[in-house]
């Protein structure tokens, strides 16, 4: 099973909402769409699903153009972030639902709503209402009609983002058992970075209307294509601020510089911006080549095993994330050392220019 | 600004509650500084909005009392106790502009309008809406509407409580970043009690100098986000905070020490109770793929950027560890080790270790 | 997009057929009428825009007209502020929230002639339960088939008993969409009563109340059947709406032109209200 979205493009009246788009997707592990809220992950998965006509390009499921097709004869699944079941049916009725639309017999449903029950811990509460059930237990109903009915693709948009943290978590953990190998293709929309990273498989990137990268989830975090991929993927946000290479250095501020290497030090003179993860600036002096840097701490957060700063450097605020517990003081100038090795640089044009290196 | 004291406080939503299970709250007990950043948390259901509904005066206790400095407010409504509250969704008054209704509080006080004026400027400048002071509220974005409605709490400086009931939910993740560091920014700014009702342990562990968890209409434990994460008193806590969660493990305790799938595991320091359940507790964060030591089978590894997320299996118990540097491959066979001054006994829930004298 | 499915007009054809049935071929058949002149045995002579001066220029259409704006003003007065203040002192939780629904929902449910006659027997002065009481127990000089300003109350009490409710209904559902939220925080933020009704309820209410004035607005400037059961249009001329002095010159008088002639500018100005009306309650909507 494939799923592929040739040049689509979307525009209700004069706004655009997705812009030429062409993206393919196989089965194994989740095709993630990671972005903002309205950068057009919703769109993109109502598009693929059929549930909405592409203004312009054609939507292809298995080597077949199924742009016309309706969603009904796509043979596919959708669990949605609000937890949608039928109020009026029990558990077993609202997973067997989308089995009885098909006419299968009666055995067959039995067998296979209990299987599909059993994986998402749901067999005692096969005869209860959804109402009667925890936030959490409602979108394993919902998931568990996703799975029941064996559909070619199983569409999840933020299926998570209304349970509790923990809840999250521990259902988060199970999705991958869960979907499994089921021959299926997955996609799956968030909007939390650490979440697409835990997930693994293969990620877009989805920034106002535009997919901006697309590849292996670590490999895309770990080399962003360009400034938008970055700030995308990225929680907490990257810090970012604008540099100039003279010669074998880069300068910030005019008065923090570093020498550069391999690639970056063959870029052209001229104004960059420097992007560096908060985990790479850190508060002790850390095992690799690093550059001290100073600035007054503004706001301090502590998470129990990581500690967080704020702080002004060149002109912007940026973010020191550590683990262990630091003693900071508001208002204090701390010393902070960030990796010239793990830093991006990018163009005027926002692309990927050279990525740090720690040597020669 | 005040003092927070809830004495026996209790509630049930029942009319006549017959068991300790009819009580949404059983017996609370608190006292909280002037000045501080509290957070209640835990998982939905677990009494914390009840709790801070009661501690606003929109709810009524069963039985107990809340004392502001000293004073007994449990009779007064919300009106008259000098509160502010920010609640989950925004709340904005849809026909004013930003700026009336950042200045309705004070206007309803009959604050004098220069006054006024003074503070709502003040405020907007904090929360960056000075931009958007005319612009009528309704037409803004949600995470805008949620500043106004945190606004609308900070613009009265005599409040003796802010209470923000899970501000942030309907805020994008990045958005998120910048609101609770704003929030964090103000509470230093303008040094008045705070209390955050949340369900996600970032959210409180971040803000907080004191965070309360409860489960089940109980206090588990209070504590700085330090002693939460590095010494739970509860397994409760261990699995609730922390992301992933502590290990909770199942083990054997003779008189020479706990027990795991038949390795000796080292504590921090004496065990001091005993019980039915016996559990070693050890955060991710503190075991390490080793040598030699618990031998058991990877089963996943998710790298998440900064770290790698580990999952192996030691017979049938998984255990999490958490990872700097090259992940192991999934079937990999790996031992385990546990950091001894992180890893604490647990009887029955309850922490059973001492710490060891440094 | 050859494929696009076209199926989806074949569903909306019954409508369109009912539509034509219903309002269309109607609508043209007055319009023919109201340019020609008939005296029966179908034949028509050509009137062109005649009976639409008479009618504009008649002192007849101008009292209908303006005793019909008296009633459709002075009910909204009464209905609109009374019906809010009703579904404002309805409970909004417990037992007797489908109590109140159903007590409020009663007075619409009885079908339109039986009310005028229903309030016809009521306030007939000597066997009406309310009239011999007025008359007999409380001595008020009380007739409305003789005294119009009688038969003016009883007319608009009757139609304020009749479709307050709709208000009411309407105006609860705007009421109980409002979430605590905002209770809550009006009540933190030391908001009066009279604040919370003028920057909470009234704004959350506002679509509904439009809806409410609109649907009340159109009602009771075609209203017919109760005031005709009731008063007949008397004391003499004093209660004939716009709607009861059209059928008198339908079909008492069988002057069809004029009548089509009426009936345009009737609609005409029920239609130019209602927009007006529409556009100025929704204007500063995004």
């Amino acid at each position: 099973m494939t799923l592929e979205l040739r040049n689509v493009t979307k525009t209700v009246g004069a706004d655009t909402h997705i812009h030429p788009t062409s993206l393919a997707f196989e089965k194994g592990g989740f095709n993630i769409l990671l972005g903002a809220t309205n950068a057009g992950k919703s769109t993109l998965i109502k598009l693929m699903a059929g549930l909405e006509k592409p203004t312009t390009g054609e939507v292809w499921a298995d080597g077949q153009n199924v742009t016309g097709t309706s969603p009904q004869k796509r043979g596919i699944a959708l669990v949605h972030q609000f937890f949608i079941n039928y109020p009026h049916m029990t558990v077993f009725e609202n997973i067997a639902s989308p089995l009885r639309v098909q006419g299968l017999g009666r055995s067959e449903i039995e067998t296979r709503v209990r299987e599909a029950a059993d994986v998402l811990q749901l067999g005692p509460m096969l005869d209860r209402r959804p109402q009667e059930l925890s936030g959490g237990q409602q979108q394993r109903c919902a998931l568990a009609r996703a799975i029941v009915k064996q559909s070619k693709a199983i569409f999840l948009d933020e299926p998570l983002a209304n349970l509790d943290y923990k809840l999250r978590e521990e259902l988060r953990e199970q999705l991958p058992d869960i979907l499994g190998e089921r021959g299926t293709v997955i996609v799956y929309a968030t909007s939390e970075p650490t979440e697409a990273l835990l997930l693994g498989g293969h990620t877009a990137l989805v920034h106002e209307g535009r997919i901006t990268q697309f590849g292996r989830t670590p490999e895309i975090y770990h080399l962003p294509g360009d400034l938008t991929s970055a700030r995308v993927f990225s929680d907490p946000p990257i810090n970012l601020a604008p540099v100039t290479k003279r010669g074998e250095e880069m300068w910030m501020d005019e008065t923090i510089n570093w020498p550069v290497f391999g690639e970056a030090a063959a870029l052209a003179d001229g104004p960059y911006t420097v992007a560096i993860r908060p985990h790479h600036v850190t508060p002790t002096e850390p095992n690799d080549v690093s550059i001290a840097i100073r600035g007054p701490v503004q706001i301090t957060e502590l998470s129990g095993s990581e500690s967080v700063a704020h702080f002004r450097i060149g002109g912007q605020t940026w973010v020191s994330l550590a683990p262990g517990v630091h003693p900071y003081r508001v208002g204090d100038y701390h010393e902070f050392h960030m990796i010239p090795g793990q830093c991006f640089y990018f163009g005027a044009d926002g692309t990927l220019a050279a990525k740090g290196r720690a040597h020669g | 600004m005040a003092e927070i004291g809830l004495k026996n406080l209790r509630h049930s939503y029942l009319p006549s509650p017959a068991g300790p299970d009819d009580f949404a709250l059983k017996e609370i007990n608190l006292s909280w500084d002037d000045g501080g950043a509290y957070a209640l948390l835990g998982p939905s259901g677990c009494g914390k909005t009840t709790l801070l509904n009661i501690i606003s005066g929109l709810l009524t206790p069963s039985e107990g009392h809340i004392l502001f400095d000293g004073q007994d407010v449990t009779a007064l409504p919300p009106d008259k106790r000098n509160i502010a509250q920010v609640f989950q969704f925004p709340v904005i008054y849809d026909t004013m502009t930003v700026y009336d209704n950042l200045a309705f509080p004070l206007r309803n006080r009959g604050v004098a309008a220069d006054r006024v004026d003074a503070r709502v400027s003040e405020i907007a400048a904090m929360l960056e809406l000075d931009d958007s002071l005319t612009t009528r509220a309704a037409n803004l974005t949600p995470d805008a509407k949620q500043k106004i409605s945190m606004g609308r709490g900070l613009v009265r400086d005599d409040v003796n409580v802010i209470m923000f009931d899970e501000p942030l939910t309907v805020i994008d993740p990045e958005l998120k970043w910048k609101l609770r560091s704003k929030l964090k920014e103000l509470h230093q700014k303008i040094a008045v009690t705070m209390i955050y009702v949340t369900h996600d342990q970032t959210e409180a562990l971040t803000f907080a100098d004191q965070v309360v968890v409860m489960q089940d209409g109980e206090i588990v434990q209070i504590g700085s986000p330090v002693e939460l994460f590095e010494r739970p008193q509860h397994t409760f806590v261990g699995h609730f905070i922390g992301s992933p969660g502590m290990n909770i493990l199942p083990c054997e305790v003779t008189g020479d020490g706990a027990w795991f799938h038949g390795c000796h595991v080292p504590l921090e320091g004496p065990v001091k109770g005993t019980g039915q359940r016996t559990e070693i507790g050890v955060r991710p964060e503190f075991v390490r793929l080793a040598d030699g030591g618990i031998p058991g089978l990877v089963r996943k590894a998710a790298d998440i950027g900064r770290h790698t997320v580990v999952e192996v299996m030691v017979g049938d118990t998984p255990v999490g560890a958490i990872v700097d540097g090259p992940a192991p491959e999934r079937g990999a066979e790996v031992h385990l080790t546990f950091d001894p001054h992180q890893t604490r006994l647990y009887t029955d829930g309850w922490i059973a270790t001492e710490r060891a004298a440094p | 997009m050859k494929t696009e499915n076209q199926r989806g007009w074949l569903f909306v054809l019954p409508v369109l057929i009912l539509v034509a049935f219903n309002a269309l071929i109607p609508l043209m058949t007055v319009v023919n009428y109201s340019v020609q002149e008939t005296f029966g045995n179908n034949q028509f002579f050509w009137a062109g825009l005649r009976w639409f001066e008479e009618i504009l220029r008649s002192e007849r259409f101008h009292a209908a007209l303006g005793r019909q704006l008296l009633f459709t003003f002075t009910i909204l007065i009464i209905e609109v502020p009374l019906g809010v203040a009703i579904a404002l002192a309805m409970p909004r939780r417990g037992f007797w929230v489908p109590v109140c629904l159903v007590l409020m929902a009663l007075p619409m449910l009885i079908p339109w002639n039986v009310v005028g006659s229903m309030w016809n027997i009521f306030t007939l002065p000597q066997i009406g339960l309310l009239g011999y009481f007025l008359n007999d127990v409380l001595g008020i000089n009380y007739d409305m088939t003789q005294q119009p300003v009688s038969a003016w109350i009883t007319v608009i009490v009757m139609d304020v008993w009749h479709w307050t409710s709709l208000v009411v209904l309407l105006a609860y559902a705007g009421l109980v969409s409002i979430p605590e939220a905002y209770y809550q925080a009006a009540k933190i933020d030391g908001a009066s009563n009279w604040s919370v009704f003028r920057y909470i309820q009234l704004p959350k209410m506002k679509r509904v109340l439009t809806i409410a004035i609109l649907l009340r607005f159109m009602d009771s400037f075609n209203i017919y059947t109760e005031p005709f059961t009731l008063t007949g249009g008397g004391p003499g001329n004093s209660t004939t709406l716009l709607s009861i002095d059209l059928v008198k010159i339908a079909l008492g008088q069988f002057d069809l032109g004029p009548a089509a002639a009426m009936s345009l500018i009737y609609f005409a100005i029920t239609l130019a209200v209602s927009w007006l009306f529409y556009t100025l309650m929704t204007r500063d909507d995004q």
